[in-house]
């Protein structure tokens, strides 16, 4: 394979995992938020802080992983992209600074009051809301050149019904996925209660994240033709996206086997997000760069890819260990260590 | 906004972001060790008082690693945000540490996560000990990679230039610069040294208010002389940056000394201030130290001012970050041997209160070096970016609302700031050691 692909699914790979990581994170984040102001947070707050508190800072790495990574391996990308993210990617910063700290001071620091918890909850919807502008500017379409210089077109991006959908897209995932994998964690803890009600919420939020799934693609008929016939010569992918998705919605009907049910939710993400990053090849922003253009010289992409192999055989068997230790822990999850 | 403005308001938002983050990262470098030593101590003396030190010691460090990482994370993205060119330019040649970084990142939040909630899951309290190791080995190698990438900036290597083409990248090169050696290891030792002063101006700061604890006495001992093995590092090792500047960057060496004239036999210039251009006023000249500061040889001939084009010389303050920097580290290395001293002649001396009270401003005063010090390495290294490549001028983001951004994190470092150290203070406040010593004796029965 070509330096440039390893590099790109190297990246894309690890951007999954954030994406996966963090929706846990800021969905857990808003159900807490939310069963504070229902009166219902004796049923699930235990099982959110169990599993939050030894991971928060592991997810942040994932996004630092991605964003250090793309400029290692494709520089341009930090000119590009760079240049017209500097208004979103600050607003993005600042809740992100905003959420993690607090979440510390709240959880260590043991400040309890419930605007903490709001502020904590709520804040980490805004984050992926303004995080997946960066894959509507991608389709092109909202950046302007001039003499020596790019800009960002606000007004066409905020008005374009792609923007609005990929918003309300990334909004019902991150609820959807974490309420499915809390569904499968509080089963594990044997709390009946909290696992009831994540159940419901996750079957509530299935919905959305379908229906707007459909709709980008039939919105980006119009806005990116090229990718909307990339993406229309990969059928069988979203196809089989879809079956994993109906048969999670289907286990989780039935109160089958939650574990198995975010298995195959893992599944339906992966192949729809990589069915979507084989489409929108070779185009990093469409129509400015592309993978092969924006790609740094060879020396560097042979160090770059020997330093993540010698990296993953550090970071695997670590990984593991913190599953090992909490989310596999019987007792843990249990809530039997007081730690 | 015009071009200039652009580049102003991107230099003030990376001069108070990063000021803002190495305040944390310093903290984040250094308290694992001293957590690791405290552990240590404890479980080979079997003493609970230096076990419950690593305990509130990582109870503190959590949250100031919570602000870390946020800012950490700001200034990661920012950089590509405000220093699109030079970015693009850095990610061609440098990007190697930088990726490393991520993974030392990696394994000290893993191993972070795993030791603050296994404190009794262990029967054999040093197998929880060696889950510090790599905490510690990640934080200080987060410090390895960074400096790296900044001692590239000083004396960049290891490509060629050819038509506005990069060619022939070697990132091994390019990563093992000459500014690297000194750099790394000044800032590791500096990062080390202040840790361990906050934490002694935490206990002396107990000690003046009437606590007469031991485990404060322990504490104080302990972080002293921690305190006091890196200080002389520092010194030692500031001196070689002195010699490596000489080599590599005179104009930054002649900078921060005021040497107009190359001479043999030059005068170290201590204090002073600076009249019109060039009149240096009520100075103190050591004679021969400079050249035995750049040379090691009293009467080497130093490279002055005269040598640059007026537009390659650096700012003239610097001298006074210098001069700041220096005496903070004398200060520091005097005081942390007296205490040692006192201690092993068992003088009453180190517990008077003007000498805790001395030990109290030595944290705040090792954090204010810090800053003094990175202030010095980074307006030294101006007008360049990229010593002798880009300029800062040109490697700007060439967008309209940086100024916004600025006040926008003007806000958000006030918030996290004071938030942070609210949190700390009552977490401490709530939670007296004397308290907590009976509480776990309790437990035990
Ligand atoms: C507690 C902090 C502290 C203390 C006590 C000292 N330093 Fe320092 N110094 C730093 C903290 C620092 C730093 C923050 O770590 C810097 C900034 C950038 C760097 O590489 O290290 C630095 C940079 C720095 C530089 C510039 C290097 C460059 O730009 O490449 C020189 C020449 C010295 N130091 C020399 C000294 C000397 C002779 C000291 C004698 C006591 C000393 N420092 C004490
Ligand atoms: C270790 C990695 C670092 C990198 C890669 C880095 C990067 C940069 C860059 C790109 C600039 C040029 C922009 C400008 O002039 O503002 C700069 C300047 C500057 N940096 Fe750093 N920096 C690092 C560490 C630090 C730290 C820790 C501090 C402060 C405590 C600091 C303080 C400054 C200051 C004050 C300037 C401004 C100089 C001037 O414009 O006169 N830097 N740095
Ligand atoms: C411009 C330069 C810098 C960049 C781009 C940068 C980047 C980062 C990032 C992204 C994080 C968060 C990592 C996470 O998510 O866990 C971080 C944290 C950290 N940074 Fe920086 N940093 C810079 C300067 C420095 C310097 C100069 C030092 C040390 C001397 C340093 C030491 C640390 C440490 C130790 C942490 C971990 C947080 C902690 O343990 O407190 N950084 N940095």
């Amino acid at each position: 394979m070509a330096y440039e692909l390893i590099g790109i699914s190297v990246l894309w790979v690890f951007l999954f995992g954030y994406i996966i990581v963090a929706s846990i994170d800021f969905g857990a984040g808003f159900f807490n938020a939310y069963s504070v102001l229902t009166n219902k947070h004796h049923i699930i707050s235990n099982i959110i802080q169990r599993y939050l508190s030894p991971v928060w800072e592991v997810t942040n790495v994932f996004l630092v992983f991605f964003f250090v990574g793309i400029v290692g391996f494709f520089p341009s990308t930090a000119y590009y992209y760079g240049t017209v993210l500097l208004v979103p990617a600050s607003l993005s910063l600042v809740l992100l600074a905003i959420r993690g700290s607090y979440y510390a001071f709240s959880t260590y620091g043991q400040l309890k009051s419930k605007m903490w918890i709001y502020l904590y909850g709520f804040s980490g919807l805004l984050i992926p809301a303004s995080l997946s502008i960066v894959l509507t500017i991608s389709e092109g379409g909202f950046i302007k050149e001039s003499a020596n210089s790019i800009s960002l077109n606000y007004a066409e991006l905020f008005t374009s019904p792609l923007t609005w959908s990929i918003v309300v897209l990334s909004l019902a995932s991150v609820l959807y996925i974490s309420a499915v994998f809390l569904t499968w964690y509080a089963n594990k803890a044997k709390d009946d209660e909290a696992t009831a009600l994540l159940r419901k919420y996750a079957l509530i939020w299935s919905v959305p994240t379908m229906v707007t799934a459909s709709g980008i693609i039939v919105e980006l008929r119009s806005h990116n033709f090229e990718h909307f016939q990339n993406m229309l010569n990969l059928w069988w992918l979203f196809l089989i996206s879809g079956m994993l998705f109906l048969a999670t919605v289907r286990l989780l009907w039935q109160k089958g086997n939650y574990g198995v049910a975010f298995i195959l939710l893992i599944g339906q993400f992966l192949v729809a997000f990589f069915g979507y990053g084989i489409s929108h090849y070779p185009y990093l922003l469409y129509p400015f760069l592309t993978i092969e253009q924006g790609f740094t010289s060879e020396g560097m992409a042979v160090a770059l890819i020997i330093a993540f192999l010698a990296g993953l055989c550090l970071l695997l068997p670590s990984l593991f260990l913190l599953l090992r230790l909490f989310l596999f822990n019987k007792n843990y999850v249990e809530g039997k260590y007081k730690g | 906004m015009d071009n200039e403005q652009a580049v102003f308001f991107s230099r003030l938002l990376t001069e108070l972001t990063l000021s803002f983050h190495i305040i944390y990262a310093t903290i984040g470098v250094g308290i694992p060790l001293l957590i690791f030593i405290a552990q240590w101590m404890g479980i080979k003396k079997q003493d609970e008082h230096y076990i419950l030190l690593a305990r509130r010691w990582t109870r503190g460090f959590i949250i100031t690693v919570a602000v870390g990482v946020v800012t950490g994370t700001a200034i990661g993205l920012q950089l590509n945000l405000l220093w699109p060119t030079f970015m693009e330019l850095a990610g061609n040649v440098i990007a190697l540490p930088l990726f490393m970084e991520t993974f030392a990142f990696f394994f000290e939040a893993i191993f972070l996560g795993i030791y603050l909630y296994t404190w009794d899951r262990f029967e054999d309290q040093r197998k929880h000990m060696l889950l510090l190791i790599p905490v510690a080995i990640g934080a200080s190698f987060s410090a390895v990679f960074i400096t790296m990438v900044n001692a590239f900036m000083n004396a960049p290597q290891g490509f060629e230039f050819s038509n506005g083409d990069l060619i022939n990248v070697q990132p091994i090169i390019a990563m093992f610069n000459p500014a690297m050696p000194t750099k790394v290891a000044h800032v590791l030792a500096t990062a080390y040294m202040t840790s361990a002063f906050i934490l002694a101006a935490i206990g002396a700061y107990r000690l003046l208010k009437g606590s007469n604890h031991d485990y404060h006495k322990k504490a104080l001992l302990l972080t002293m002389k921690v305190g006091l093995v890196f200080s002389i590092a520092a010194a030692i090792i500031g001196d070689f940056s002195g010699k490596y500047l000489a080599e590599y960057q005179p104009e930054k060496l002649a900078a921060l000394e005021w040497h107009f004239e190359t001479e043999e036999a030059a005068s170290l210039t201590l204090f002073g201030i600076l009249e019109n251009g060039e009149e240096v006023k009520y100075a103190l000249k050591i004679p021969y130290a400079l050249s035995i500061l750049a040379h090691g040889d009293p009467n080497a001939e130093v490279i002055g001012l005269d040598q640059f084009p007026e537009d390659e010389i650096p700012p003239l303050y610097i001298h006074y970050l210098f001069i700041t920097m220096v005496l903070i580290g004398m200060f520091a290395a005097l005081l942390s041997s007296f205490y040692v001293l006192g201690n092993w002649l068992r003088r009453k001396f180190i517990f008077k209160r003007f000498f805790l009270w001395l030990i109290v401003v030595s944290g705040p005063l090792s954090m204010l070096a810090i800053e003094a010090g990175w202030w010095l390495a980074e307006v030294g290294r101006q007008p360049w970016v990229l010593r002798g490549l880009l300029k800062t001028k040109d490697a700007a983001t060439t967008s309209g609302q940086v100024d916004l951004m600025l006040y926008l994190f003007i806000l958000l470092y006030l918030v996290l700031g004071f938030a942070s150290a609210f949190v700390l203070i009552r977490m401490f406040k709530h939670n007296p050691v004397e308290q907590e010593l009976l509480d776990r004796q309790k437990e035990r029965r």
